[in-house]
């Protein structure tokens, strides 16, 4: 291969790292807070808000199952508004940003239902504030739950970028599908592929190791 | 007892019949508590008509079957749950009319303890004894010092950086203990603390608290369906059956004078267990030789004088098939299994006979 299309593969690894990087952080900054409230304000809860509960659940719902590469297209208008032109990698932060969004919610959701419901009660039982019980008992008891949600996240997101080559969003699923596919150079879709599946280990890897360490529920000597 | 800040917080309350029980602690006034409908299904009437008081410094037990309303009652008390009618005083405060800060603040003065623990798995021993001061809002070294000082009150200072996972469940809940006291509360709330424990450490658990109560002054009000707790720990009972009190008093009273089926169905799980096993296994309901009684007398000697009356104003040669005397709420209690010759007619005249003395009796069968 060579020297110039290595440095194609570095950059484009570059651009998929830029946007999954800040497009994780903000689905992460969005995303949490959804998923704590989503988790805390059915009816009888801690910040019992069941109407609001229920619209939230029906927009997360209705953007989770919009596909997302119609999802980078349908909000171009958007894009354009927040990132200045809806081409190139950082215009591609914003639709990623707001398909993970959710999908890191109901993550975040599911993994803050499974604190136990006691806790709850015990923190209430010696005059814990609701923020207080938010984050001095369900965020850390739900940790290692939390961290493999993001990971989970951030796979998902490195998958959902190659999508955005379709509005010049760059990255490598970009470099495999105008190299690897329409110039007809397997070596070159080999190679993208090959750098993704590192990244999704070296990711998951990470993720789990995390995961583990935070948790003490099951720790034995 | 020592001014919490929190006593001053909020309305000055008017406090009912309070030259009548100075000294309660906590006070419930003719509470109920209903469950609203739900989806469909009717409304729970959980409690009705509770009324009564729980002495400052006391023990009390709180026994009843599961779903007689024992976890709503002891939730009034530390404002978890509202009564939907009459008040709850805790402290000549009215808990039940306090709400967000006011109440966060009251229910500071208000431990409780589970009997799942509850502990945070994210946390060490210390710091889940921390976690109620730093909600409190204490300085990190008042912290420190604090919680250094609980874990040798509970004893197991050693087990300052263990995550419960690594603890036993004894272990685990003397953290929860400590954890409870943490804020120096006047009033400790025990929601079934010992059932998941075993017997042994069930015991230590019961005596550690027995500690606390009479070096710290600390109310205790223990809610359990073991009558072997109550009789353990508790100087005062409060019988729940279907939301109400059925019977309350003195732990010896209760035990010796059980009125209530429901008590004397407890009862019966404390000392029915207590025959030997050669007697029990021969105890037949048809008429026999002998009738098989058993007695509970209080007070020491009480027992001593009672056979060789009842022998002699009976005229029965009465044998003494078992017997044993036990410690109840500060009291001897003796527990006697005679034998009465003579078929059903003695059997008769003697509970008629112990009946007139106030000496609790019942007829467990026949012997051949």
């Amino acid at each position: 291969m060579s020297p110039e299309l290595i440095n194609l593969i570095i950059q484009a690894t570059g651009e998929t790292l830029f946007m999954v990087g800040i497009a994780a952080v903000l689905g992460t900054v969005f995303g949490l807070p959804l998923g704590v409230f989503l988790a805390t304000s059915r009816k009888g809860e801690l910040f019992a808000a069941p109407a609001v509960n229920a619209a939230l659940g029906m927009v997360v719902n209705a953007t989770r199952s919009t596909p997302f590469i119609i999802l980078v297209v349908a909000i171009i208008p958007f894009t354009r508004l927040i990132a200045g032109t809806s081409i190139g990698s950082t215009a591609a932060i914003v639709p990623l940003t707001i398909a993970s969004t959710p999908f890191i919610a109901r993550l975040v959701e599911a993994a803050i239902r499974e604190v136990d419901g006691g806790l709850i009660e015990t923190a209430s039982s010696f005059g814990a504030s609701p923020f207080q019980i938010v984050f001095k008992v369900l965020i850390p008891e739900a940790l290692p739950g939390l961290l493999l949600a993001l990971t989970l996240a951030v796979v998902s997101l490195l998958g959902y970028s190659a999508m955005v080559g379709a509005v010049g969003g760059g990255g490598l699923g970009d470099l495999g599908i105008r190299y690897g596919y329409q110039r007809f150079m397997p070596e070159m879709m080999l190679a993208v592929v090959v750098v993704l599946i590192a990244l999704v280990q070296l990711v998951q890897s990470a993720g789990d190791y995390l995961a583990r360490r935070v948790n003490r529920r099951l720790r034995h000597h | 007892m020592n001014a919490h800040p929190s006593l001053v917080i909020g309305e000055p309350v008017e406090i009912r019949d309070a030259s009548s029980q100075p000294d309660a602690m906590v006070r419930f006034e003719t509470v109920s508590k209903t469950y609203p409908t739900y989806r469909g299904k009717p409304g729970v009437l959980a409690l009705q008509g509770i009324d009564f008081a729980i002495a400052r410094g006391s023990i009390t037990g709180v026994i009843g079957r599961s779903g007689a309303g024992k976890s709503s009652l002891v939730r009034l008390i530390n404002g978890l749950e509202k009564p939907s009618t009459g008040r709850v005083v805790v402290d000549a405060r009215d808990i039940s009319a306090l709400t967000g800060r006011d109440l966060r603040l009251a229910q500071r003065s208000i431990g409780m303890i589970f009997q799942h623990f509850n502990l945070l798995s994210s946390r060490t021993a210390a710091d889940n004894i921390a976690l109620p001061l730093e909600i409190a809002g204490w300085s990190k070294a008042d912290i420190k010092a604090r919680v250094s000082e609980l874990l040798a009150l509970v004893g197991i200072a050693d087990k300052h950086d263990r995550y419960p996972s690594e603890l036993s469940g004894g272990q685990k809940q003397r953290i929860g203990i400590a954890r409870a006291l943490a804020t120096r509360p006047d009033v400790l709330l025990s929601d079934e603390a010992t059932s998941a424990l075993d017997p042994q450490t069930t015991r230590a658990i019961l005596d550690l608290l027995a500690n606390i109560n009479r070096e710290l002054g600390v109310t205790i009000v223990l809610i359990t369906h073991e009558m072997s707790v109550v009789r353990q720990l508790a100087k005062e009972v409060v019988v729940l059956d279907a939301g109400r009190v059925v019977e309350s008093g003195h732990v010896a009273d209760i035990f010796t004078h059980p009125r209530h089926p429901i008590t004397q169905s407890f009862l019966a799980e404390v000392t029915g267990d207590r025959l030997p096993v050669s007697l029990a296994s021969r105890i037949v309901q048809e008429p026999g030789s002998h009738a098989v009684i058993r007695v509970q007398v209080r007070g020491a000697g009480a027992s001593d004088t009672l056979i060789a009356r009842l022998a002699r104003e009976l005229g029965l040669d009465v044998s003494l098939l078992s017997a044993r005397i036990d410690e109840i709420g500060g009291q001897h209690v003796g527990s006697l299994v005679l034998g009465i010759p003579g078929g059903e007619g003695a059997a008769t005249r003697t509970l008629a006979f112990l009946s007139q003395h106030q000496v609790w009796a019942e007829r467990l069968g026949y012997v051949a």
